[in-house]
């Protein structure tokens, strides 16, 4: 495994305020050449949980329990040089919004070479030919001109493939893609997608792919976390997973899907909102919304069992 | 490139505004000669001075006589000393210039590094005291900083002079006098641009290649953050001018500041506009170095540059 998350807990200072926990008791694992997709709605937690792996979250927040392990090293419990050190060679992160991702002032090439020089040691000139080799590697056309260039006179999608030539740069362990291809169209993103894909197998890097988006889960991920409320619900591999989704909240989400074989006028809806992170129902987070919600399910936490947490499957099983 | 043609126009208009709102202002607020001289002089004499000076004409043709004269270079002449209004100006440009740029110099120096402290240090004890601090040179009035300076480090400590030129010692309570307000200013504007810009989503980036923190502001944030700055910098530089005016008063420093005071009081018309071309001319370039800097800082306004994409 590249990388091994057991029982993360993530918790924000608030000043003058009790602290929130946006992530408690997250495992996840990943192994070389393999995609792991996180999903969930907004606010579930599974930007938070990339961020700490990433080791950006904000100023006030910190792992306040678990372990992240990368390729054998906890990172959780590592002094904060030392884990900077070990995430500036191991771990890449791709974001949403890709303009606003690269610094409007420095060019294209510049801010890849610079995550070279960085995380490889390499010299000014062999840092600029590597950028360049690898920005014709994500397919941006005439690389030697396009590093000249800067941000602004790139398209959307153009960028993200610089981004993603930034966090491959270094050859990283870990790529970390935060809702990378959310706010692209539809071709670009299949295409954004495949890049992503194709670079994983020749580099042997593990995935970690976080979006809402199942139909992009089921089209590039080998394995499926499903978040709510800052807990996984539901981890599984993807053909069972949506084969046989156990969890009320997985199914929800799955017949919330578009179907073209079906000829409902509507979409079917999951009731009620997520509960603010500060405001979470004691017992199973989902059990207002869920229509086989029991007594026990507003007094006590579900314990994963199988691949799922849940009281109705953990009392069937 | 039709920016430099433009930016050129644009500047000849000012000056033109400038000059003609001066020239009508100045004539409508009292006959120069009455009040340049003694208040028993005779008709006679009067109407000599007038005819001497120029000011029997009708306005238009004073006012048409002064741009004749101006296209040859030629500002008009003193009344209070019959010297030519441009050389007297001109003598004092040295002194106001080294004040100011010393001034400026050390509301660079103290305004932007306290500006990016406290911005990285957001909401701790380090942004507090900044701020604090800030609005404290901020709103203290010029003229009551300089007499407060001159209290304690001419009469009571007896370190520096409180008045006149003549040393480098001479001209330390000045600059300090005119540098605090504007750095207050710098150090405010610089906070607020770093903290819009390390917000941004590129820092986070930045900080996903494992840049250290020096490296992080200096080479990601430092650059985007200026580009604001700068903008204002160049606004700024009108009001130190205005503010150098009451400094030079209070530490009688002899710059075009406290000549200006002298000329105003005494419809020296001659040498107040000279003095107002020259100040207008100093924001009007200040204002075209800004716009080349700004350019030269963010690639996204550089003239040419390629085809823009959103």
């Amino acid at each position: 495994m590249v990388l091994t998350v057991e029982n993360l807990e993530i918790t924000i200072d608030r000043p003058g305020r009790a602290p929130v926990r946006p992530v408690r008791d997250v495992s996840l694992s990943v192994a070389p050449g393999e995609t792991l997709a996180l999903v969930g709605e907004s606010g579930c937690g599974k930007s938070m949980t990339c961020l700490a792996l990433a080791g950006l979250l904000p100023r006030r927040g910190r792992i306040s329990a678990g372990a992240v392990q990368l390729e054998g090293t906890d990172l959780a419990r590592l002094p904060a040089r030392q884990a900077r050190q070990l995430r500036r060679k191991s771990v890449a992160s791709v974001f949403q919004d890709a303009t606003g991702g690269l610094n409007p002032v420095r060019t294209v090439g510049w801010q890849i070479a610079e995550a070279l020089r960085l995380r490889k040691g390499l010299t000014r000139l062999e840092a600029r030919a590597e950028a360049i080799r690898l920005m014709g590697m994500v397919g941006l056309p005439d690389p030697e001109r396009r590093a000249r260039e800067f941000p602004h006179q790139f398209s959307g999608g153009m960028n993200q493939r610089a981004m993603i030539a930034l966090a491959v740069a270094g050859n990283p362990r870990l790529l970390i893609a935060d809702e990378a291809t959310t706010a692209l169209d539809v071709t670009l993103q299949a295409q954004i997608l495949d890049l992503i894909g194709e670079l994983r197998d020749r580099l042997g890097m593990a995935v970690l792919f976080v979006t809402h988006d199942l139909g992009v889960v089921a089209q590039t991920a080998d394995k499926v976390a499903v978040m709510y409320a800052g807990r996984v619900v539901e981890a599984n591999n993807v053909r069972a997973l949506f084969a046989a989704p156990r969890h009320p909240y997985t199914r929800g989400l799955m017949s919330a899907l578009p179907r073209p074989d079906a000829d409902e006028e509507r979409l079917a809806t999951i009731a009620g909102h997520v509960p603010p992170i500060d405001k979470l129902p004691s017992g199973c987070a989902f059990a207002p919304r869920c229509a086989e919600a029991h007594a026990i399910c507003t007094s006590a936490a579900p314990a994963f069992t199988g691949s799922a947490a849940c009281h109705n499957l953990a009392a069937g099983a | 490139m039709t920016w430099l043609p433009v930016r050129l126009a644009r500047a000849a208009l000012t000056m033109w505004l400038v000059v003609t709102f001066v020239f009508v202002v100045l004539r409508l607020t009292g006959d120069p000669a009455a009040i340049l001289l003694p208040d028993d002089i005779d008709a006679q004499t009067l109407a000599f001075y007038r005819e001497k000076w120029g000011l029997a004409d009708p306005l238009w043709q004073q006012y048409l006589k002064y741009w004749a004269g101006l296209l040859h270079g030629d500002f008009g002449i003193s009344f209070r000393n019959d010297m030519d209004a441009f050389a007297l100006v001109w003598e004092r440009v040295p002194k106001t210039a080294l004040l100011g740029g010393t001034a400026l110099g050390i509301a660079l120096f103290i305004g932007i590094p306290a500006g990016i402290l406290a911005a990285i240090w957001k909401d701790s004890w380090i942004d507090r005291t900044i701020m604090t601090s800030a609005v404290f040179g901020f709103s203290m009035p010029n003229f009551f900083l300089g007499i407060l300076l001159i209290l304690a480090f001419s009469l009571r400590l007896r370190w520096l002079p409180s008045s006149g030129s003549g040393t480098w010692a001479h001209l330390v309570l000045p600059a300090i006098t005119l540098g605090t307000g504007f750095a207050a200013q710098i150090a405010r504007y610089s906070r607020s641009s770093m903290i819009e810009v390390l917000s941004r989503a590129y820092m986070r980036t930045a900080s996903s290649k494992g840049t250290g923190p020096v490296r992080r502001v200096a080479l990601h944030a430092i650059p985007n953050a200026a580009v604001p700055v700068v903008t204002v910098l160049g606004i700024q530089v009108g009001q130190l001018l205005g503010w150098a005016v009451v400094t030079e008063t209070v530490f009688a420093w002899p710059g075009i500041g406290r000549l200006l005071t002298h000329s105003v009081a005494l419809r020296d018309l001659a040498v107040v506009q000279c003095i107002m071309i020259l100040l207008a001319l100093t924001m009007v370039t200040s204002n075209m170095i800004v716009d080349i800097l700004y350019g030269w800082l963010d690639p996204r306004v550089r003239v040419g540059a390629g085809t823009a994409q959103k």
